[in-house]
């Protein structure tokens, strides 16, 4: 209608002219995972967050990934400062090199655990 | 008494909680209490380590349909929380093995807490995304693939046309570029801070437009409804974007310890 206002195709957003003043429009899934996965306050519990992070940065790429690389084409990198990306913040291969090493941290996981099993 | 096995943690308030903790669900559909100490409460539920212990974090959050009921969980209680009072949302898996190592962090870390609370009381966190309008997406169609090689009748008639192309996908994504970082720069105006976060995947996004700006913005409550119509202003000022606004949040952009990158304008 509006030219300018977008709603989401899943229809979970209306458009902000209705009733923004009012409660809460529910929140997509997308919106709350990169919230709760990604801002939020960090302060290290009991379990290893060391090997968590392994498993988070798997999500985090998952999520943005195929953004990421549309935005480059398109020539913006305004996120780059974000400490979860400062890996590849010198070059475009980064997120590449990031999966790699997230491979081989994962098989060495993996081979250490079936090899305390074999043992 | 027995220590729990887990504690899994969503958010800190100060003083005692004004919401009540009882009607609440937490994760894995646990009950929600407060656990107090130095004048700070931690919202909290027990959780057993064999859904929500290192080993089990480890399979569990790279499961979507377990992340995204244990994600969707973990916001309710944060959200619900802070309608009521200033909150610190916690990272989605911070897990304590009882309510000592608790009671120690809160300790240890109170004044930074805090300090974090003061800065979001009686603010909330708005987004604000941008995304290009349907120009853009023809443009990066059009270098990606060439679907009209098949009709060009030559190679010349090929080449003029990919490069009238090209010069077309360039003015639109600079139209696009610079719009997104007006309409940054007119809501930071409104806002005492503000975060630019990786634009969302399409999939995500729930869209097939391009995320150009996905950005969030701490905002007194008195401030909510000049924001929400300057969105719209911006909007129709900005043909060259679509703009969704979603919030509001609880303060999860602007939870961090860290007090750099705090465009504190104080207006």
């Amino acid at each position: 209608m509006t030219s300018g206002l977008a709603t989401t195709g899943s229809g979970t957003y209306r458009p902000y002219g209705s009733g923004i003043a009012r409660g809460r429009e529910p929140a997509n899934l997308g919106d709350i995972l990169e919230r709760v996965l990604d801002k939020g306050l960090v302060i290290a519990g009991d379990i290893r967050i060391n090997l968590l992070d392994i498993e988070l940065l798997t999500i985090k790429l998952r999520l943005v990934i195929a953004s990421l690389e549309t935005a480059r084409d398109v020539g913006i990198n305004w996120w780059e400062n974000d400490p979860w990306f400062g890996a590849e913040s010198s070059n475009g291969s980064g997120s590449s090199e990031l999966k790699a090493e997230n491979r081989r941290l994962r098989n060495r996981v993996r081979e250490l655990e079936s090899g305390g099993n074999g043992g | 008494v027995a220590e729990p096995a887990g504690v899994w943690l969503y958010a800190i308030t100060e003083g005692i909680p004004a919401t009540g903790l009882s009607r609440l669900v937490g994760v894995g559909g646990m009950p929600v209490r407060a656990i107090t100490s130095a004048g700070l409460a931690a919202i909290a539920s027990n959780v057993g380590l064999d859904e929500f212990g290192e080993e089990a974090l480890r399979v569990n959050l790279d499961d979507m349909t377990w992340l995204e009921a244990t994600a969707t969980a973990h916001h309710r209680v944060i959200d619900a929380m802070s309608r009521a009072q200033p909150v610190v949302p916690m990272r989605l898996a911070t897990v304590y093995s009882g309510d000592t190592k608790v009671h120690a962090m809160l300790g240890q870390r109170g004044d930074d807490l805090r300090e974090v609370l003061s800065r979001i009381s009686a603010r909330q966190e708005w987004g604000v995304k941008a995304y290009a309008a349907g120009v853009l997406a023809v443009g990066l169609g059009a270098s990606a693939g060439g679907p009209g090689r098949g009709l060009a009748g030559s190679g010349a008639e090929y080449l003029r046309r990919r490069r009238e192309e090209l010069v077309a996908s360039k003015q639109a994504r600079q139209e696009v570029l610079v719009s997104a970082e007006r309409v940054h720069q007119a809501l930071s105006r409104l806002a005492s801070a503000s975060r630019l976060h990786p634009p969302q995947a399409p999939v995500l996004a729930g869209t097939r437009a391009t995320m150009i700006l996905n950005a969030a913005y701490l905002l007194d409550e008195a401030r909510h409804r000049q924001f929400s119509e300057t969105v719209q202003q911006l909007a129709a000022q900005h043909p060259a974007v679509q703009l969704q606004l979603t919030g509001p949040w609880p303060p999860y952009s602007f939870a961090s310890l860290e007090k750099d990158g705090h465009a504190e304008d104080g207006q």
